[in-house]
């Protein structure tokens, strides 16, 4: 058994955190704008395009993330597809985001008063018009705050990742943990940074959401 | 390469899907039940608790809702053995269940008592109700009633959390599914018939949590 001092556990762990940082980054802005996608289809008020994204939605927020990487890892490449962890991790990660993004934005939309599509509605605008020069920067006020919120769950959400192989902070916790045998101190120094890169977005989207209310 | 689909490879594996199932449904319904009772401890001390209580229960509620549940799930399994804790795969589960939901459910319910109007504190203390008396019947019944579409959804955001508890090996349906893809190699398969029964799943506990606040939770 090797020597490892806390000096190398720790560089380690810093070293697997730009993983995670990097995937949640991938995971966040890519189910944004899937998401962005998604919320215009939703809120189009076209029965055909709704009801998928209905299903897609209801898909991706009532079954476990975990299965959805393992459908993504192990299923996919069953179809004679080469999946490596990374996109995997990018892919499901992504699409899972955007569910969720989905949802949050049309409630800020659905939060817009009715009298404001109406009004651009009377001025001939089309529905791509009136998202983009009446509805969405209304919405966009309120969407900050929850949005914010739900980036510490992607940042969460990417340790599953660990599970099929993604080496970021999770995983390179479980390798130190096999080569040092220190669990209790390898955990909490794992759980140490993952505190460090969630609790001021907490923080962050806790203030935003008082500050709104401060402005009501 | 084509692959052809054969979902009757599951058909012989139904027992362990089943048993898989028997034991996410329980531990979903412990660790609610024991959940919310500690978030509702936690909540009534970070109110009303003298200044360092209500400091402890931050902390924790910060700490757990700053990590990830694996992280959490592992620290528990395998980091507490080392302060001489040691705890079974399916405790462990049922810990870190109860830990992680306590957490959510005191921020949750914190904000609906923090929501009752004082003139009904003030007015319950009018009629010589003792303080336990004002926070049962006053304060946190209305606090439930408000914050039950909150607590209803994390509820099930835990549920389907709880797929990670597979990683210990504590046998739910996601440890069945893997060990059925370990057998029959339908990896697309076992995890799409698997994701669709949590789908299901989902779906019948969001019915039974409406069911159950209709009844018992409404202030009429």
């Amino acid at each position: 058994m090797s020597d490892f001092s806390l000096w190398i556990i720790v560089k380690n762990l810093i070293w697997a955190t730009q993983w995670t940082v990097i995937l949640s980054l991938i995971a966040f802005v890519g189910g944004g704008i899937v998401g962005m996608i998604l919320l215009f289809l939703r809120t189009s008020q076209v029965k055909w395009l709704e009801v998928p994204t209905k299903l897609y939605i209801e898909f991706f927020q009532g079954t476990p993330l975990l299965m959805q990487l393992f459908l993504f890892f192990f299923g996919v490449a069953l179809f004679g597809i080469e999946v490596s962890p990374w996109m995997a991790a990018g892919l499901a990660l992504t699409l899972w985001t955007s569910a969720f993004l989905t949802e949050i934005w049309r409630g800020c939309v659905e939060a817009v008063p009715k009298g404001q599509w109406e009004a651009s509605a009377s001025v001939a605008m089309s529905y791509i018009e009136q998202m983009r020069y009446v509805i969405l920067p209304q919405a966009m006020r309120i969407a900050i705050a929850p949005t914010v919120g739900f980036s510490v769950q992607v940042i969460k959400g990417t340790a599953l990742a660990s599970i099929i192989g993604f080496v970021e902070l999770t995983k390179a916790g479980t390798m130190l943990n096999n080569a040092t045998f220190r669990p209790f101190l390898v955990y909490s120094l794992v759980a140490l940074i993952y505190f460090c890169l969630c609790f001021p977005l907490s923080w962050f989207a806790k203030r935003l959401e008082g500050r709104l209310n401060v402005a009501r | 390469m084509t692959y052809h689909l054969e979902f009757s490879a599951l058909l012989p594996y139904w027992q362990d899907l089943a048993w898989g199932l028997l034991f996410t449904i329980v531990l979903t319904v412990v660790s609610t039940a024991v959940g919310i009772a500690v978030g509702t401890l936690g909540a009534s001390a970070r109110t009303f608790g003298p200044a360092w209580l209500s400091g402890i229960v931050r902390v924790y509620v910060e700490l757990i809702r700053n990590t990830p549940f694996i992280v959490q799930l592992f620290f528990i399994f395998f980091g507490l053995p080392a302060l001489g804790l040691r705890l079974t795969e399916t405790t462990a589960a049922f810990v870190a269940m109860v830990v992680n939901l306590g957490a959510y459910s005191t921020e949750i319910i914190r904000a609906g008592i923090e929501a009752t109007p004082k003139g009904h504190i003030e007015a319950g203390v009018s009629l010589a109700m003792s303080r336990l008396e004002v926070l049962r019947y006053i304060v946190l019944r209305q606090a439930f009633a408000k914050i039950y579409p909150a607590l209803s959804s994390q509820i099930v955001i835990v549920m389907l959390g709880s797929a990670v508890v597979s990683q210990i090996s504590a046998p739910d349906l996601t440890y069945a599914a893997n060990f059925i893809q370990s057998r029959n190699f339908r990896a697309f398969e076992v995890y799409f018939v698997v994701a669709l029964i949590y789908l299901v799943l989902a779906i019948v506990l969001r019915y039974v949590l409406r069911v159950i606040g209709d009844r018992f939770v409404k202030v009429s």
